[in-house]
């Protein structure tokens, strides 16, 4: 009876329906299932099936994407019901994530954050032209074990240098790490100033962070 | 007879417009410069300053499409009118913006330094397919404050063809005014015939950024053209069918010849841009798929149908070395882009997206450019009769070679293809150490560079320029700039 509901979940977030995935976890919730068994036995499964089949090739981006929205749908629901728990679910990791000031490229930056959050890191993602000390206030206000600054274009690569030095000066430094990129950075570009890693796409992206956190 | 290519059907082009008029009402269109948005509300738009959406009447959209130029010219620094933006011309002009130059020697890319862009610019100047130079790359060993502008003080430095540009920066624009003003003869001779044309980008979806608005309004107020380069991403920041991207585009750039006319009425601006049918497997804007393509030649239809001048990036390739892949994707685009009858063609020598340019690749493609500018030169019967008389003449003898007719027309007929197209025997290709198209490039490239001979500017109009560069890098910290190379 359970298993039923939880395995319909896990099917309905591999055929993409975000509304569905939310009503029936709502139905779930009501019904006294846990929402750690929703997330661990429902949710988890069924974006690990949509992250493999993606990688093989059987899947684009689009079935990728609306996945990570039903999983959202879904922790948007359970988040308030663990916290009155006290439970939490186990991450990844927390990551903080944005395109730098002056630019406004998002989409490799985006699809670096929906790359993350499908395997399970806990992605803040603020935007577009985001100034220093929003990504400062950010990884202060959430802990953040990792800092993702993209940039696209060359008068603006030099903007990640500038956040670096932020965090220095407001002494966070050394509790998180910087990971960088976008079309005109490489990894001598992140070692000059300073970032812990350069991924050149989204997937390396999600290798990069677990590497940084040892994981 | 001209081959023309079609994609759309009228019905479809008028359904495009008006779809498109429409967006410009409801959602609007997000205008983040102040004086973009006053000019849109004077003129009668509903602007909402918190959110800085403006919602802009089809009647404000139609006046300014009344008042935008149909046609201009860019003139040679010889004063010569060498490329027609109107009806159906086709010009050629290189990528633009790179970050990266594919290496010759190693084939692998690098970040592009002064003599990197000079040997690309002197390479562009000597091929005759190339109709106008554009500032193909960002040259990363002056600051990266000026990258835009230092990229046009070179291209005027070597180069005597018209330019393709772009500001990256609003105070940038400023400097490369007075760059091309200093070459032009002053302000008022540059309006009057301008060599140069700035591309501004919307973002997609229906957004004006501060500065890309900025640099379209101050072309106008300067009587710079503007070049409207719209890049909707079907399926990531525009919908997937692609009449649908082509209906985002109309929008985007509707918006853009409004706020240009705004500006100032008749101001000289081409219906342009760089979409791409979005890969959904690797999440990338690929320039050498069919459906960029047929996004492309389709929203150039519907901005003849407005009759306004059009520009498209067409012409490259994704692939990451001169291969297969590049030949085709670039053949592919170039030859539609000339049968849609697109006024400006941005694109040659630029691959891996819009990242990187390769002189090879620029060779190569001058001589797609060739063959596509003989495609649309069409088949004319040349005589009358067209061939009856040399054919009796010579009854049943296969003597063509020898013959006066073969002599008058062999050179206006057929297309002559550089060495970098192999046509000799197997034997000879062997003989010559069995050479691939890009080792035939790269020679061809190293010969025409040292063929180049220098622009011939003015020695005070030289120091000008080189003294306004100068003053724009001392602002960044910068107090001498790298020596020019020879030429
Ligand atoms: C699409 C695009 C735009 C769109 C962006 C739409 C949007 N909503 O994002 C629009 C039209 C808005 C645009 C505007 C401009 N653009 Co633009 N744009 C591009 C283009 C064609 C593709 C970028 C893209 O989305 N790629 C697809 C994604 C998936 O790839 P990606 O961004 O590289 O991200 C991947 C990796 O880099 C990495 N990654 C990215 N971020 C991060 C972050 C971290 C932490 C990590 C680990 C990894 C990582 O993983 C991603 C996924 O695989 C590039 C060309 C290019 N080759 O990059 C030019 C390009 C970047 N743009 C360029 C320019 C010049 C501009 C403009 C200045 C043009 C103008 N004059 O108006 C404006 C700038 C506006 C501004 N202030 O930002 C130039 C830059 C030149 C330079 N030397 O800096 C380029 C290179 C094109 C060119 N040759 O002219 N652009």
């Amino acid at each position: 009876m359970e298993n039923d509901l939880l395995s319909l979940i896990k099917t309905t977030l591999i055929d993409g329906d975000p509304e569905r995935t939310a009503t029936l976890v709502q139905q779930a919730l009501s019904e006294g299932l846990a929402p750690l068994a929703i997330v661990e036995q429902g949710l988890v499964p069924g974006m690990t099936v949509v992250g493999d089949r993606f990688a093989s090739g059987e899947y684009f981006l689009p079935q990728l994407v609306i996945a990570a929205r039903c999983m959202q749908a879904a922790m948007d629901i359970l988040q308030p019901e663990l916290l009155r728990r006290q439970e939490a679910v186990a991450r990844a990791g927390t990551v903080v994530i944005g395109t730098v000031k002056g630019d406004i490229h998002e989409i490799g930056k985006n699809l670096v954050a929906t790359m993350l959050s499908a395997a399970g890191f806990q992605v803040f993602d603020l935007g577009v032209n985001v100034p220093g000390e929003q990504f400062v206030e950010k990884v202060r206000e959430t802990g953040a074990q990792i800092l993702g600054l993209s940039a696209l274009l060359t008068t603006t690569m030099t903007e990640q240098r500038e956040v670096i030095a932020a965090l220095e000066q407001a002494g966070l430094r050394d509790r998180v790490k910087v990971i960088i990129g976008g079309a005109p950075v490489n990894q001598r570009w992140a070692e000059s100033i300073g970032a812990d890693g350069y991924a050149e796409d989204a997937v390396g992206a999600v290798a990069l962070a677990r590497r940084l956190l040892g994981r | 007879m001209r081959p023309k290519l079609s994609l759309l059907s009228p019905d479809l082009i008028e359904r495009i417009i008006d779809e498109g008029m429409q967006l410009l009402m409801d959602p609007g269109v997000r205008v983040h410069n102040e004086e973009a948005l006053r000019l849109l509300e004077e003129a009668g738009a509903a602007v909402d300053r918190t959110t800085q959406v403006a919602r802009i009447p089809e009647a404000i959209v139609r006046r300014a499409l009344a008042t935008a130029p149909p046609a201009f010219d860019l003139y040679s620094l010889d004063g010569e009118p060498v490329v027609h933006y109107g009806g159906d011309a086709v010009h050629f002009d290189p990528g633009s913006a790179g970050v990266a130059i594919l290496d010759s020697a190693t084939q692998t890319q690098r970040p592009p330094v002064t003599a990197d862009f000079v040997r690309f610019i002197k390479l562009a100047e000597m091929l005759p397919q190339i109709d106008a130079q554009s500032t193909a790359m960002v040259c990363r060993d002056v600051p990266e404050e000026i990258g835009d502008l230092y990229r046009l003080y070179l291209v005027l430095s070597y180069s005597r063809k018209p330019i393709v540009t772009g500001a990256f920066r609003k105070d940038t624009f400023w400097v490369m005014r007075d760059l091309l003003a200093a070459v032009a003869g002053g302000e008022e001779a540059l309006a009057a015939r301008p060599i140069a044309i700035f591309d501004v980008c919307p973002s997609p979806p229906l957004l004006w950024s501060d500065l890309t608005c900025q640099n379209l309004i101050d072309c106008a107020r300067s009587s710079i053209p503007a070049e409207l380069v719209s890049m909707p991403l079907a399926g990531a920041t525009a919908p997937v069918t692609l009449a649908g991207a082509v209906v985002q585009h109309t929008a985007e750039c509707l918006s853009g010849v409004t706020i240009c006319q705004l500006a100032r009425p008749g101001a000289p601006i081409v219906w342009g841009g760089s979409p791409a049918a979005f890969d959904m497997r690797e999440g990338t804007p690929p320039m050498g798929d069919v459906g960029t393509w047929m996004i492309d030649c389709a929203y150039a239809e519907v901005g003849k149908a407005l009759n306004l001048p059009t520009h498209a990036y067409l012409g490259m390739s994704d692939a990451k070395v001169v291969d297969a892949q590049c030949g085709l994707e670039s053949a592919g685009g170039t030859l539609l882009a000339a049968l849609a009858g697109i006024n400006m063609v941005s694109g040659a020598g630029m691959m891996d997206f819009e990242s990187c340019l390769s002189y090879e690749k620029l060779v190569i493609d001058a001589e797609i450019i060739g063959m596509a500018k003989r495609l649309i030169a069409g088949i004319e019967a040349r005589e009358d009769p067209i061939a009856l008389t040399v054919m009796r003449r010579l009854g049943h003898r296969a003597d063509y070679l020898a013959e006066p007719h073969t002599l008058r027309w062999f050179a206006k007929e057929l297309y002559i293809a550089s060495p970098v197209i192999d046509r000799g025997s197997l034997d000879s290709w062997e003989r010559k150490g069995r050479k691939t198209a890009f080792d035939r490039a790269r020679e061809r490239a190293e010969q025409l560079v040292a063929a180049y001979r220098p622009a011939g500017l003015a020695d005070d109009v030289r120091r000008e320029l080189r003294r306004i560069t100068v003053a724009a890098a001392r602002g960044f910290g910068m107090d001498e700039l790298p020596p020019l190379p020879e030429g």
